[in-house]
């Protein structure tokens, strides 16, 4: 039930900000401020869930072969592989450390 | 997803338009690639422990990938459904700004963007706003949506189902792959100071709060980020003396 509330919230609120982006008029959200926040948010929570689902195992935080992965997804990145490409590196580099 | 405008070409005279074949490869390109990410997805959500129907309802309703994987992150770690939901959300609020770019370029009539709304994500954006008219604007954002919706949804399908044949996910490394869908999302976004300094601020945030805060408020506690470093930048842009200033 917990996670049906969850995915229902999540719904409904992802897909009101779409629609409202398409239906107010141009300028009111368009001040400098919230054009900036708005940018900058993400980027906080993406390297927020990165680092947490990388280096934490619930509370504890630890050093495991998904780091490992991650640095293969780096790597790929810097030598601008495809979105596909980075994930499958990430997830075979993390499955080899731990078969090792 | 990721905004994948670097892999858009955009055509070198602006007075010619592109050719609908032209715009409708560009858009399969786009759709394909990340529609069929939508199998770590479905892997990753059916590994967090969601049910198959639930999983399905995600990319069905959420349509937004990076607020997905956020969601059942954040459930997997024991979050509450209002904090889990938070994290998504605040990730969706982008999709918002694009909207404001492409109603004007689509001009869509009020009866078509209750539907149009749903396909305003990263990828449909950058296909459509790298054209230079409406027409074929409106074409690379409906093929783009188009096929990545139907692709998406299919292979999380897919994914949740061959989630229990794989047995343990993370013998098979799976749960590298939330993590590295935000990393590939998250590294074009990294080109200025600004950027860093709140992604650094970020991180340092959230592994500090993991030890001691309840599952999904650190993420949330790691957004602040984002005001601390703007508001700590324009103090600082401010201080500075206009003749020192570059």
């Amino acid at each position: 039930m917990t996670t049906w509330i969850a995915i229902g919230v999540t719904a409904a609120g992802c897909y009101l900000v779409k629609l409202l982006g398409l239906s107010v008029p141009a300028g009111v959200l368009e001040r400098p401020l919230v054009r900036r926040l708005a940018a900058l948010l993400p980027v906080a929570l993406l390297a927020a869930l990165t680092a947490q689902q990388t280096f934490s195992d619930g509370r504890h935080l630890l050093l495991d072969a998904r780091a490992a992965g991650l640095g293969a997804a780096a790597l790929a990145l810097v030598l601008r592989a495809p979105f596909l490409v980075v994930v499958a590196v990430a997830v075979a580099v993390t499955a080899g450390v731990r078969a090792l | 997803m990721r905004a994948v405008s670097e892999q858009i070409e955009i055509p070198t005279d602006p007075a010619a338009p592109p050719a609908d074949s032209a715009v409708v490869r560009d858009a399969l390109g786009v759709g394909v690639a990340v529609g069929l990410s939508g199998f770590a997805f479905g892997v990753t959500s059916a590994g967090a422990g969601l049910g198959l129907l639930q999983t399905c309802a995600l990319s069905l309703l959420v349509f937004t990938g990076a607020s997905q994987f956020a969601l059942v992150g954040a459930l997997a770690a024991g979050g509450n459904p209002f904090t889990a939901a938070a994290g998504a959300f605040f990730l969706g609020v982008r999709n918002a700004f694009y909207g404001l770019r492409l109603s004007g370029l689509l001009g869509l009539p009020r009866a078509v963007r209750p539907l149009a709304a749903q396909w305003v994500i990263d990828e449909t954006s950058a296909v459509a706003l790298a054209q230079p008219d409406r027409r074929t604007a409106r074409l690379g954002f409906t093929v783009t949506g188009l096929t990545l919706y139907a692709l998406w949804n299919l292979t999380t399908l897919i994914g949740a189902l061959g989630a229990s044949a794989l047995g343990d996910t993370d013998a098979w490394g799976l749960d590298a792959a939330g993590p590295a869908v935000f990393l590939a999302l998250l590294a074009p976004m990294l080109s200025g100071t600004v950027e860093r300094a709140v992604a650094g601020l970020g991180v340092l945030l959230v592994l500090l709060c993991q030890p001691v805060l309840p599952a999904g408020v650190p993420v949330l506690v790691a957004a602040l980020a984002a005001p601390v470093v703007l508001t700590v930048h324009g103090r600082m842009a401010r201080d500075a003396e206009p003749g020192e200033r570059r």
